[in-house]
C-alpha cells in the first residue's frame, strides 16, 4: 500500500494538471517526487528551498493574486517554525491555503523530537477559521485533499505513516458512526480508528470516526450521546492528548458529562526505535487504550 | 492603467495637512514622515494603480511591510483619492478604518495588513509567482520596508530566494534612516547585490533621484532601491 505522503504527490500532481488555479509550494521536501510535476508546470510548482517562512509567505502571497496554493513539508516546519507567518499572512490577510504536512507525532521516531509535532493542531486551534482534516488512509486522504483545494478556505491536512487498514468513505464532515452501543461514545480519529476498534472489541461502546476534526462535528457527538440525560467521551487522536477536549465540552454544554482525552503525551519521551514503540509509550496500543476506556467508562 | 491619467485629489503640498489631521499638528515622527517622499514618488508617477483599478488583477502592487507610522501612507492614499479625507481624523479611534498598523480588509487600496515586521516581502514574492503563474509578466510589485526591519530572517529568506528566481516583476524599496542596531557590513546595497538583485542607493527626500532609481531597468533580475533618508525632515 501506498503511503498518505505517496497519494498526496500523486494526486497533487493530477490537480496541478486539471486546475490551473492550484500551485504547490514547496521547501525541499519532497521535491523529488514532484519532479515531472515541476517540469510540466514550472511557474506552478515552487521550490523556496529550506526557507519556512518564505514557504508561508509566498503561498499567502499567491493566495492574494487568486491562485489557491498548496504548502507542504514536514509538519514541525509546517506550522510550527512558521506560525506568525499561518497566523498572519493567511489568517489576518483574510486569505486561504491548503496546508499538508507529512511526519505528524512519532511517524519517524528514531528522527527523535525535532520531527515530532504532537502540538500541531492544538496550536492551529489558537486560530480561527482553520478545517482539520486527519485522514486514516491514503485513499480518504486524496478524497479530503481533492475537496480542500476546491475552496478558497484555510485548511489543514494531516498526513501520517500511520494507517487503518481499509479506506472508509468520506462522505461531508460529520463524524462516521462504527459501531453503536449505550455505554459511553469512543471518538476515534483518522489513523486511531484500528486500534479503537481492536481496543472496545466486545465492549457496549458507540464508536465514531473522525477525519475531519476542525470544524468539530458538535451534532454529530451530540446525536451519539442520545438521550440518556449524560454523557460519556472518550477522544483517542493521534496528536497532543487532549486536544479535542475542549470543543467536545462544548458540544455537550446542555448535558452532565465527562470527557476523557488520549493521544499523545506532553512530556518529550526522548526515546527513538519504532512507532509501535512510541504508541505504547503513550498508553495508545489496543491494549492500553483497552484499560484507559474500560476505567473511564467503568465497562 | 497609469496614473498620469488620473489627476490626485490633492497634490503633495497637502500632504502635511492631511498628516495634521492624524496627528492633530503638523510635527510628526520620523517614523511618519521618513517614507512620505518615497510613497509621494511612488504613488504619483510609477505606480500604475488608481482607485478605479484597485482591484483589477493586471494592477501594480505596493505593500507596505513597514506598517509602523502608517500617516504618510493614509495620508498618500488620501491624496490619491482611495478614500475620502473626512476618514483621517477618525485615525486609532474605534470607528475608523485606519489603525497604528493598516489592515487590507478595512482600508480601499491597502493591499496587506501589516505591522509585525518581516512579512511584506514573502507576501511580494508570492504575488510575483502568483502573478506568472497566472500568465501577468506586466504587473509590478513593490513592497517597501525599513532598513532595521531588513534583520527579521524571513526577510534573508525572501532576498535570498528572489535573486536567483529572477524575479524582474519584484521591487523592492528600504527606507535607511540608520535605524538597524547593527549595520549591515558593506552596506544595504551590497546585501542585495549579493543575492543578485539590481540595487541603487539614493536620496530618500529627492524626487527626480527617486524617479530614476525607481524606473531604472533591472532586466532578469529583482530591484531593491535604498532611499537614504536622515531621521525627522
Amino acid at each position: 500500500m501506498d503511503t498518505m505522503r505517496d497519494r498526496f504527490i500523486a494526486t497533487t500532481s493530477r490537480l496541478l494538471d486539471e486546475d490551473p488555479r492550484i500551485a504547490l509550494v514547496l521547501a525541499e521536501i519532497s521535491r523529488d517526487g514532484f519532479g515531472r510535476a515541476e517540469r510540466a508546470h514550472p511557474h506552478r510548482v515552487i521550490n523556496v528551498g529550506i526557507r519556512e517562512q518564505l514557504l508561508i509567505g509566498a503561498g499567502a502571497g499567491m493566495a492574494l493574486t487568486g491562485m489557491r496554493p498548496i504548502m507542504h513539508t514536514f509538519a514541525s516546519f509546517l506550522v510550527e517554525r512558521p506560525f506568525e507567518q499561518v497566523k498572519l499572512d493567511l489568517g489576518h490577510q483574510g486569505v486561504g491555503g491548503v496546508l499538508v504536512s507529512a511526519g505528524a507525532s512519532y511517524d519517524w521516531p528514531a528522527g527523535g523530537f525535532t520531527h515530532m509535532s504532537p502540538g500541531d493542531v492544538a496550536l492551529l486551534d489558537t486560530l480561527d477559521g482553520w478545517t482539520v482534516h486527519v485522514p486514516g488512509h491514503p485513499d480518504e486522504a486524496e478524497t479530503l485533499l481533492r475537496r480542500s483545494v476546491t475552496g478558497d478556505d484555510r485548511v489543514y491536512v494531516r498526513l501520517s505513516l500511520q494507517s487503518n487498514r481499509v479506506g472508509r468513505p468520506v462522505q461531508g464532515r460529520g463524524f462516521a458512526t462504527v459501531r453503536r452501543g449505550t455505554g459511553g461514545v469512543v471518538i476515534a480519529v483518522g489513523p486511531m480508528l484500528d486500534d479503537v476498534l481492536e481496543a472496545t472489541e466486545g465492549l457496549d461502546t458507540t464508536v465514531l470516526y473522525a477525519t475531519t476534526v476542525r470544524p468539530f462535528d458538535a451534532a454529530g457527538l451530540r446525536r451519539a450521546v442520545g438521550a440518556h440525560g449524560t454523557a460519556d467521551v472518550v477522544i483517542v487522536e493521534p496528536f497532543l492528548a487532549g486536544t479535542s477536549t475542549a470543543v467536545a465540552n462544548d458540544a455537550l454544554t446542555d448535558l452532565p458529562h465527562r470527557v476523557l482525552g488520549l493521544g499523545v503525551g506532553r512530556s518529550e519521551l526522548r526515546r527513538y526505535g519504532q512507532m509501535p514503540e512510541h504508541l505504547m509509550a503513550h498508553g495508545l496500543d489496543p491494549h492500553s487504550l483497552r484499560q484507559r476506556i474500560t476505567g473511564f467508562l467503568h465497562l | 492603467m497609469t496614473n498620469t491619467t488620473t489627476p490626485p485629489v490633492h497634490g503633495y503640498d497637502e500632504l502635511d495637512r492631511l498628516m495634521g489631521l492624524m496627528t492633530g499638528d503638523e510635527k510628526h515622527g520620523p517614523a511618519a514622515t521618513s517614507t512620505l517622499d518615497v510613497l509621494w514618488v511612488l504613488y504619483d508617477r510609477v505606480l500604475r494603480v488608481s482607485p478605479a483599478t484597485a482591484d483589477s488583477p493586471g494592477r501594480d502592487r505596493f505593500l507596505l511591510s513597514k506598517g509602523h507610522g502608517p500617516m504618510a501612507y493614509y495620508a498618500v492614499l488620501a491624496a490619491r483619492g482611495f478614500f475620502g479625507e473626512e476618514l483621517l481624523s477618525g485615525f486609532g479611534a474605534y470607528d475608523s478604518p485606519l489603525g497604528h498598523h493598516p489592515d487590507r480588509l478595512l482600508v480601499p487600496g491597502v493591499e496587506i495588513g501589516s505591522g509585525s515586521l518581516g512579512h511584506g516581502l514573502p507576501l511580494a514574492v508570492g504575488n510575483v509567482l502568483g502573478l506568472r503563474a497566472q500568465g501577468l509578466p506586466d504587473p509590478r510589485v513593490w513592497v517597501l520596508t525599513g532598513d532595521a526591519e531588513l534583520d527579521e530572517g524571513s526577510n534573508h529568506e525572501a532576498i535570498a530566494y528572489a535573486g536567483p528566481a529572477g524575479l524582474e516583476q519584484l521591487n523592492t524599496v528600504v527606507i535607511d534612516n540608520a535605524s538597524a542596531t547593527y549595520a549591515r557590513p558593506g552596506g544595504i546595497a551590497a546585501r542585495f547585490e549579493a543575492a543578485g538583485w539590481s540595487a541603487l542607493a539614493v536620496d530618500g527626500r529627492d524626487h527626480e533621484a527617486l524617479h530614476a532609481a525607481f524606473t531604472a531597468p533591472h532586466p532578469g533580475r529583482p530591484h531593491a532601491v535604498i532611499a537614504r533618508v536622515a531621521s525627522g525632515r
